[in-house]
């Protein structure tokens, strides 16, 4: 295909793509509302255990510390599709957790994604407290806070950094496809979200819809940031 | 809150000075970095410690404050339990350290991590504002402030800790002239409020304006320990006189 080709893909595609959204489709909006319920659920479980873990592992000194650091860090890094078979291993019916039945369920896609994103959130928010400790180190031992007690004041003061840290992590649930599609299995109306669907349009060689819902995924996703920066601007505001 | 210190509600504190320190000696890397300090400091006067760079001037405050730990030597307050003698004490750094907060979050983190009960520290907080000419900033984010408006807060952070002895490194080091003179008169009036201060410069002219007492070190070694009027007109040491002559890199 020439680049003219190309130009014209993209150009049908970004034309169907405002189609489907004026003609408010019910299978599309299922599938928006999915993907958002699913990777928001996911990065709001992973902010839940990484937050904390990220403060721990940078105020703490334990032995094994620098090991579990360079675990998390190398975590940022987890291929979906083994997370994705790793998942699918515990809850298929002969796997530990299979008695539950959540296999191919919304409930799966959630748990791999918060596997996914945990690593992302806890590393960057352990290098965001390190640099405020840094800066505060001093000043928290003249007030008598040790750092540990010094908690509270680290994680409100990185506010900003810690919110660009759980966006991170939603990007990242939300682009991926191998880790959903492993354990939802990209059931129509059931587990079917934006990046399963482009993969399914993909392959059956729908091209322009499957561009046309990669804009869509797009600009759900540009959305969650501005709803994020408008926020942090309302916040900044209120602070003086 | 886990490691907060217990204030005592309205109790008249115990004195924590005087102070006496004997054979002071910090190392680091096998460097000797305070040799064998020995003096002496009173209640209510302004300390001034002098010397060139290097001579071991932030370290000495920072033993002072419990901030770094001495390899040897002494150092014998009047209140002897370390939790009550960091309750007397405040801390004043050449660059202000200040919260991603408002002003007023700011101080209310210090009152609170110093166990001020919450009903008292609103009344505190606008008294410190108050007594810097900050009335007014409360709700301002803390690190807009001008450098000298900054250096301000946190002498009305300090302040508002009521602190029996007040230790400054170098606090109007980056300032302009107009704001290190305000910064001076609202030391001369904590000293006059019976805060007992102990601080160092590079600035003759601040020293000479603000000291009562002058504690002189070079490389390390106390090599004088004078009252100002003294120390100005009589140095005793070759390297004083070279340093009040302008002749050490100050």
């Amino acid at each position: 295909m020439g680049p003219l080709g190309i130009s014209g893909e993209i150009g049908e595609a970004a034309a169907t793509a405002l189609r489907l959204l004026a003609s408010a489709d019910p299978e599309l909006l299922g599938i928006v509302a999915l993907s958002l319920q699913v990777s928001l659920a996911a990065t709001a479980l992973a902010a839940l255990l990484a937050l904390p873990l990220g403060a721990l592992l940078a105020l703490a000194r334990f032995p094994g510390r620098g090991a579990l650091v360079l675990l998390v860090n190398a975590g940022m890094g987890l291929p979906p599709v083994v997370v994705g078979l790793l998942v699918y291993l515990l809850l298929s019916r002969s796997g530990p957790l299979g008695e539950y039945g959540l296999l191919f369920t919304p409930t799966a896609m959630v748990i791999a994604q918060t596997i996914l994103v945990t690593p992302i959130v806890a590393a960057l928010s352990r290098q965001a407290v390190t640099d405020l400790l840094e800066d505060y180190r001093e000043h928290l031992a003249s007030l008598g806070l040790r750092p540990l007690a010094a908690v509270p004041v680290l994680l409100v003061d990185a506010r900003f950094r810690l919110a660009t840290a759980c966006l991170a992590g939603f990007g990242r649930a939300a682009a991926e496809v191998g880790a959903i599609l492993i354990v939802g299995g990209n059931i129509r109306g059931h587990t079917r979200t934006m990046t399963t669907a482009i993969a399914l349009e993909t392959s059956k060689g729908a091209l322009a819809q499957a561009l046309a819902l990669g804009f869509v995924l797009l600009l759900v996703v540009l959305s969650v940031n501005l709803a994020a920066a408008g926020l942090q601007r309302v916040a900044r505001r209120l602070e003086g | 809150m886990i490691g907060r210190l217990a204030a005592a509600d309205g109790a008249e504190p115990a004195p924590l000075l005087p102070l006496e320190v004997e054979g002071l000696v910090v190392e680091a890397g096998g460097a000797r970095l305070l040799d064998g300090l020995a003096f002496t400091l009173r209640p209510q006067r302004c300390t001034v410690i002098l010397g060139p760079n290097g001579a071991g001037k932030s370290l000495l405050l920072r033993v002072l404050h419990g901030l770094v730990p001495p390899a040897r030597g002494t150092l014998r307050w009047s209140e002897p339990d370390p939790t009550l003698r960091r309750l007397a004490q405040a801390f004043l750094f050449q660059k202000p350290v200040l919260l991603r907060r408002s002003v007023r979050g700011d101080l209310a983190v210090a009152l609170s991590a110093r166990g001020v009960p919450r009903r008292q520290r609103r009344a505190r907080i606008e008294e410190a504002l108050a007594l810097v000419g900050l009335d007014g900033f409360a709700g301002r984010a803390a690190r807009s402030l001008s450098g000298g408006e900054q250096q301000r807060l946190a002498l009305a952070r300090a302040w508002a800790l009521r602190p029996q002895l007040l230790l400054a490194d170098e606090p109007t080091a980056s300032l302009d002239p107009a704001a290190t003179r305000a910064v001076e008169a609202i030391l001369r009036d904590l000293r006059a409020r019976g805060v007992t201060v102990v601080m160092s410069t590079h600035d003759l002219g601040q020293a000479r304006r603000l000291a009562d007492e002058v504690l002189f070190l070079h490389a390390g070694r106390l090599l004088e320990c004078a009252p100002a009027d003294r120390f100005f007109a009589r140095p005793v040491s070759a390297e004083a006189r070279a340093f009040l002559a302008g002749e050490l890199p100050g």
